[in-house]
């Protein structure tokens, strides 16, 4: 038994909410964080759901772009947290609350 | 069918890769390894103007191999590479020679701030390379992965610079926000690539182009879905409102130099691929997308001068300014012809190099510790500097609009390409917005120039004083003329590198009589010098002679 690709699509439309939601509403810097590579991994779910439709492999090949710059931007993500937790913040982001006008 | 697919794709031939259509990217992204290997095996640290003059140098290579792409392209035409996904044409060519152009003056307004501040390495100088190598990628890309991949590598190095004076709370503060706000965008831009991927059945953009030319989607919710997340995407960008909410705090809390930084390549890159997509990819649809520009330019050009207007601190005034640039950009996009493409990046030319002159204006004054950007700290400054206050007054004066300056010609032109689409009523909006937004820009030269209340001095020597300042505006444009102007017409690089701060030793003279307190112009490094002599200097000869650089932004047609 085969699943249409239309459940796919919106299985990553939903999880695609949820990050995007999630980021706007969480607190936990690590948690947003977090909400962005659901939000990544769910524009991959789409790639690889049209490109299983559209026989056509470029939307997989997409999928390893999408998957190395997520990593690249985990390694200066996760630099920058850190290094803003050294100083004296906790994790959340309404500890960052210098710059406002 | 996934086996077949995948051995289907096993079997294919490696494309033919064209190195001299990606030169300048490969000297810009070479170059960054070249500073971090240059400073690995240097066993002590070198000051940190040997880095900035390395890349400056790697700038004009740059420069040169872009200039001898656009050569190629006016001889040979424009063509694409490696496998359709680069595109070589007038556009993509501008959009490299102007990023070269910040990659060479960047580094010069930000050596003396770092020298300063005591943060030496080359973090930030091969930062900038990368970035400046994404931006180029940017313009060239044909391709929404390919897009994707450069927006990236224009991004990242932004959220490290933004945090690279470590020392500073707000530093760290405005990298973690630029970082969020910047990757959250990236997500939804690729997933709206993933809608158009699943609408047109291609991510590459002529054929998606094609296809939107020879087919009628009867249910196109997704393309049109996709459409938007690409504009929620560039929208953060670029800075439109409503995506703008990140750039008054990022501006406020980064090292300057690292701001001025910033502001001009993040727009660079965002509206070439921003334009491209839009103009030549998407026109088919240019209905439903219009009216959302629409909406998005109004705004935009509304918010950023009337928020510009309330500001103390004046790095927060320019973000909101910038936010007003980004709307009157957006127009040229708005206007959805070959005119408005033209418009569009005559602006960012001008707003490029003035935004970074400002900035280097910016980041002497702020002082040790980078803080002082209340604008009651430029209250009497061209009593005590009449250059550098002359220099910003002038960078000033061109972001409002001013005659015989780029900024001028700039706004001429998006505004006219507007009226030619019959956008009237946009046009009329982002004039009064240009009149708001003068208003602001005057404040601060007139604080400056005029409002000595608290200056001790007597009246008679600050007029004095005054009437030294004029002539010395008029030296900074007059040498920044002298040397712009063969550099150009020569095409010659090295020029640019050297000939400034020799102009520089020769106005030293003056100016050392008129020091006061704090900020003098004595103490400004040669470095910043040269680089405001060039940002001043090609404001002023644009604006006198703008036909060169029309000629360009006119040669620069998007090859669909």
């Amino acid at each position: 038994m085969s699943v249409s690709p239309t459940w796919y699509l919106v299985l990553a439309a939903v999880l695609f909410t949820v990050g995007a939601v999630g980021l706007l509403v969480r607190r936990n810097v690590l948690v947003m964080f977090m909400c962005i590579e659901l939000m990544l991994n769910a524009a991959n779910l789409t790639f690889v759901t049209y490109s299983r439709a559209l026989n056509d492999v470029g939307g997989q090949s997409a999928v390893f772009f999408v998957l190395v710059v997520a990593a690249a931007e985990v390694v200066v993500g996760l630099g920058i947290i850190v290094s803003l937790f050294r100083r004296k913040f906790g994790a959340t982001a309404d500890d960052a609350h210098i710059l406002k006008g | 069918m996934m086996a077949r697919t995948l051995l289907a794709a096993s079997t294919l031939s490696l494309p033919h890769v064209n190195y001299t259509a990606i030169m300048p990217e490969l000297i810009a992204l070479g170059g960054s390894l070249l500073l971090l290997a240059v400073a690995a095996v240097t066993p002590r640290r070198l000051p940190t103007t040997v880095y900035a003059a390395m890349t400056s140098g790697i700038g004009i290579a740059s420069l040169v191999a872009s200039l001898v792409l656009y050569h190629d392209v006016r001889q040979g035409g424009a063509f694409v590479a490696i496998a359709h996904s680069i595109d070589v044409d007038g556009f993509s060519v501008l959009v490299m020679t102007l990023a070269s152009c910040v990659l060479i003056l960047t580094p010069m307004l930000a050596a003396g701030f770092f020298e300063r501040e005591g943060l030496g390495g080359c973090e930030y100088y091969a930062l900038a390379c990368i970035s400046v190598g994404g931006a180029m990628l940017m313009g060239a890309a044909n391709d929404l992965v390919l897009i994707f991949l450069a927006l990236e590598v224009l991004s990242i190095p932004l959220y490290v610079m933004a945090g690279l004076d470590y020392r500073r709370e707000g530093s760290g503060e405005a990298a973690l926000k630029y970082f969020l706000l910047g990757a959250f965008s990236s997500a939804i831009f690729v997933y709206g690539i993933a809608l158009v991927y699943g609408a047109t059945g291609s991510t590459n953009l002529g054929e998606i182009a094609a296809f939107l030319a020879h087919n009628v989607l009867v249910a196109n919710g997704v393309l049109y879905g996709g459409m938007a997340l690409l504009i929620v995407g560039f929208g953060f960008k670029v800075a439109a409102v409503p995506f703008h909410m990140w750039t008054p705090d990022v501006y406020q809390g980064s090292p300057t130099p690292a701001v001025g930084f910033m502001a001009s390549i993040a727009k660079v890159g965002g509206f070439a691929a921003f334009l491209r997509v839009f103009i030549s990819t998407l026109p088919t649809l240019s209905q439903t997308w219009k009216p959302v520009l629409w909406v998005i330019v109004i705004i935009t050009v509304l918010l950023g001068a009337i928020a510009a207007l309330v500001q103390r601190d004046v790095k927060r005034m320019l973000a909101y300014s910038s936010i007003n640039h980004a709307g009157f950009i957006l127009l040229g996009l708005q206007a959805a012809t070959a005119k408005g493409a033209t418009g569009s990046l005559y602006y960012l030319f001008a707003y490029s190099l003035l935004i970074l002159g400002s900035f280097g204006v910016i980041a002497v004054v702020g002082g040790r510790g980078d803080t002082g950007h209340s604008i009651e700290r430029y209250r009497g400054l061209a009593r005590r500097s009449p250059l550098l206050a002359g220099a910003f007054a002038l960078l000033l004066l061109a972001q409002a609009g001013a005659p015989f300056t780029t900024g001028f010609f700039a706004k001429l032109y998006v505004v006219e390409a507007a009226v030619a689409a019959h956008s009237y009523a946009l046009a009329a909006v982002a004039m009064v917005s240009a009149a708001i937004a003068a208003f602001f820009y005057l404040r601060v030269v007139f604080v400056m120039f005029a409002d000595t209340r608290l200056a001790e001095a007597p009246a008679g020597d600050a007029a004095l004083v005054q009437a030294a300042g004029a002539p010395a505006v008029s030296a900074v444009g007059a040498s920044g003329s002298g040397v712009f102007e063969p550099a150009v017409a020569g095409g010659g690089g090295v020029l640019l590198a050297e000939a400034p701060v020799r102009l520089e030793e020769e106005t030293a003279t003056p100016e050392a009589s008129a020091t006061g307190e704090e900020i003098r112009d004595g103490a400004v490094s040669a470095w910043t010098w040269s680089g405001l002599i060039l940002t001043v200097g090609a404001t002023v000869v644009f604006g006198i002679w703008p036909q060169p650089l029309v000629d360009f932004a006119q040669h620069a047609h998007l090859l669909f």
